[in-house]
């Protein structure tokens, strides 16, 4: 284990950092740190600011103001070395077998000393472009943990994977935290953000959250209306100017108050309750009222 | 109305892509087909929607004209503007153009699309072009709506517009089918399939689904030490999920007995075809 582990220092750090391109402020003022063993979710809608955050703290991307840290330096060709990157397209090659990937990297990273086995199904040895996208992912994996990383940068991980798959997957994940690495994760998924330690919610280039899931929600609630027929009570509710998402047979309208729910719904037979909000609900209106701001 | 599927299977050369795959979608009903990649949802999609032959079984369907369709490819003309995509839609459906206008133009304005009218759809973001394309797919009213993945890849606040599109259609009385890999977004649906390997693993409601599971679950702090019980142990946040195929009597004392939710219901059943599968031979195909 490196000193990372036990340095207070966070593996990843960014304060008051942002980027202009032009006029447009991608990225405002913006503080973010990952530490040894921890899982950090990023969330945010496109044009959140993500990508652009991550470039900067990669050193991909030069910060208008503020600074980024890797391992408390500036990011360099030095601190690329202790970074595993997993994009979402996953950065293989198609045309190499897994073991030609995995040596391709390892030339790459100027890794030497011990070596994983590689650990690829039997009968796997064709170009990766050819096999399923559950074991190239599993490659990709490999690849971003062969050189023992101190820091790994997760793009929606296991988008695309089976839910058992997905279980393994972030098993995986966990296992790296627990030997000390840190975790960036960006997604778009609740499932993800649920395995997070802490999150961190971006909306219009600022952070407009941060904190464990049930802290991000806090005590939000929602408005639900259960009711034998959702359809008409769909309609009641929209014919109100309000809006309703159908989860199950139940709705729910995020953003309305009880009493203009139940004026809207008049005399349909329906049971209307107040819920906690799920994470999603509760990330659309921060996001809403960003950039309502 | 219900349409759907009974028995189906399909086969690409030797490789079996569906095998005795039934599938019901209810008018009015939103019915999510669930599974990673390679799972077979694409293949059953395009049966139900007519656009694939299938080797055996049944399709139920209401016919070209009745179906809209979203592929998982694309959904829309990227040199062509919003408008002209719609237009052109409404003339191969044969919807009379002033019909096809009002309804766009309260889509549109609903979905965040109304700004961008006249913009070749090409030059959207990926959300904005996903939104067209299921547009693009119930602008007829169709009465069976067959989604491919229509929010992969897309972020929440499009996903928003997305379902809301969908539980329109439904509300409308479509039956409507869509794909995704994602169960938290399955369970917005009223029924679920979840597919593996060209095979049905659970269908049903999310009820029905979480009531089918087999054995018991345990939750514990650390990993099972013993390799069999280990096999049967996924790690869910901080903590270990332990499956016991019978009353789960076997699990030590300290475990704590646990109430699946529908992840934890479609984990275990595939779990336990992984098991099943490792005993016994491999099926010739």
């Amino acid at each position: 284990m490196t000193a990372g582990h036990e340095s207070p220092d966070p593996l990843a750090r960014a304060r008051g950092i942002t980027r202009r391109f032009g006029a447009f402020v991608a990225v405002d003022d913006v503080d973010l740190h990952v530490g040894a063993g921890e899982v950090v979710g990023l969330l945010g809608a496109n044009g959140a600011g993500k990508t652009t955050l991550i470039r900067m703290l990669l050193g991909l991307l030069r910060p208008s103001a503020g600074e980024a840290t890797l391992f408390g330096t500036p990011p360099s060709r030095q601190t690329r070395r202790r970074l595993g990157y997993v994009p979402q397209n996953l950065g293989l090659y198609d045309d190499l077998t897994p073991s030609e990937n995995l040596e391709f990297a390892r030339a790459a990273f100027g890794h030497v000393g011990e070596r994983h086995p590689v650990d690829v199904p039997r009968g796997a040895e064709a170009p990766v472009g050819r096999l399923p996208l559950g074991v190239q992912r599993r490659l990709a994996f490999q690849e971003a943990l062969d050189h023992r990383p101190d820091l790994l940068v997760l793009d929606e991980p296991t988008s695309g994977v089976a839910p058992l798959a997905r279980a393994r997957l972030w098993e995986t994940i966990h296992a790296a935290a627990d030997r000390g690495v840190g975790v960036l994760v960006t997604t778009h998924y609740m499932d993800e953000a649920a395995e997070c330690d802490r999150l961190v919610v971006m909306a219009a280039g600022r952070v407009v959250a941060a904190g464990t899931m049930a802290g991000i929600v806090g005590d939000t609630t929602v408005i639900q209306v259960d009711s034998e027929d959702w359809a008409d009570a769909f309609a009641a509710i929209e014919a109100a100017g309000l809006r309703a998402a159908l989860i199950g047979r139940s709705l729910r309208v995020p953003g309305a108050a009880r009493r203009e729910v139940e004026e809207a719904l008049g005399d349909l037979q329906a049971q209307v309750s107040e819920t906690t909000a799920t994470l999603e609900e509760r990330f659309f209106e921060l996001t809403i009222a960003a950039h309502s701001r | 109305m219900t349409w759907g599927a009974r028995d189906l299977a399909v086969r690409f050369g030797s490789r079996i892509a569906l095998d005795g795959v039934s599938l019901e979608a209810p008018a009015g009903q939103v019915t999510a087909v669930v599974g990673g990649d390679g799972a077979g949802k694409t293949t059953l999609l395009r049966c139900l929607a007519g656009v694939l032959a299938v080797d055996r079984g049944e399709v139920r369907w209401p016919g070209a004209t009745r179906t809209g369709y979203l592929a998982s490819t694309s959904g829309t003309y990227p040199d062509l503007t919003v408008d002209e995509n719609l237009d052109f839609t409404a003339a191969a459906y044969g919807v009379p153009a002033g019909v096809a206008h009002e309804r766009g133009a309260e889509y549109l304005e609903r979905t965040g699309l109304a700004s961008v009218r006249t913009r070749l759809v090409g030059d959207l973001s990926g959300g904005m072009r996903q939104k067209l394309g299921v547009l693009r797919a119930l602008l007829h009213h169709p009465d069976l709506l067959v989604l491919d993945e229509p929010t992969t890849g897309i972020d929440p606040v499009s996903r928003v517009d997305l379902w809301w599109l969908i539980a329109r259609a439904a509300a409308a009385g479509a039956a409507v089918v869509l794909a995704t890999t994602y169960l938290d977004e399955a369970e917005r649906a009223t029924r679920l399939l979840a597919l593996d390997e060209g095979r049905a693993l659970a269908e049903g409601s999310v009820d029905d689904i979480i009531g089918s599971m087999p054995g018991a679950l345990r939750v514990r702090a650390t990993p099972p030490a013993d390799g069999d019980t280990r096999a049967r142990a996924w790690r869910r946040g901080t903590r270990w999920r332990v499956w016991y195929p019978g009353s789960g009597s076997a699990a030590p004392s300290g475990d704590e007995r646990l109430e699946p939710d529908l992840q934890d219901a479609v984990t275990v059943i595939a779990l336990n075809r992984e098991i099943q599968g490792a005993r016994t031979p491999e099926r010739t195909s």
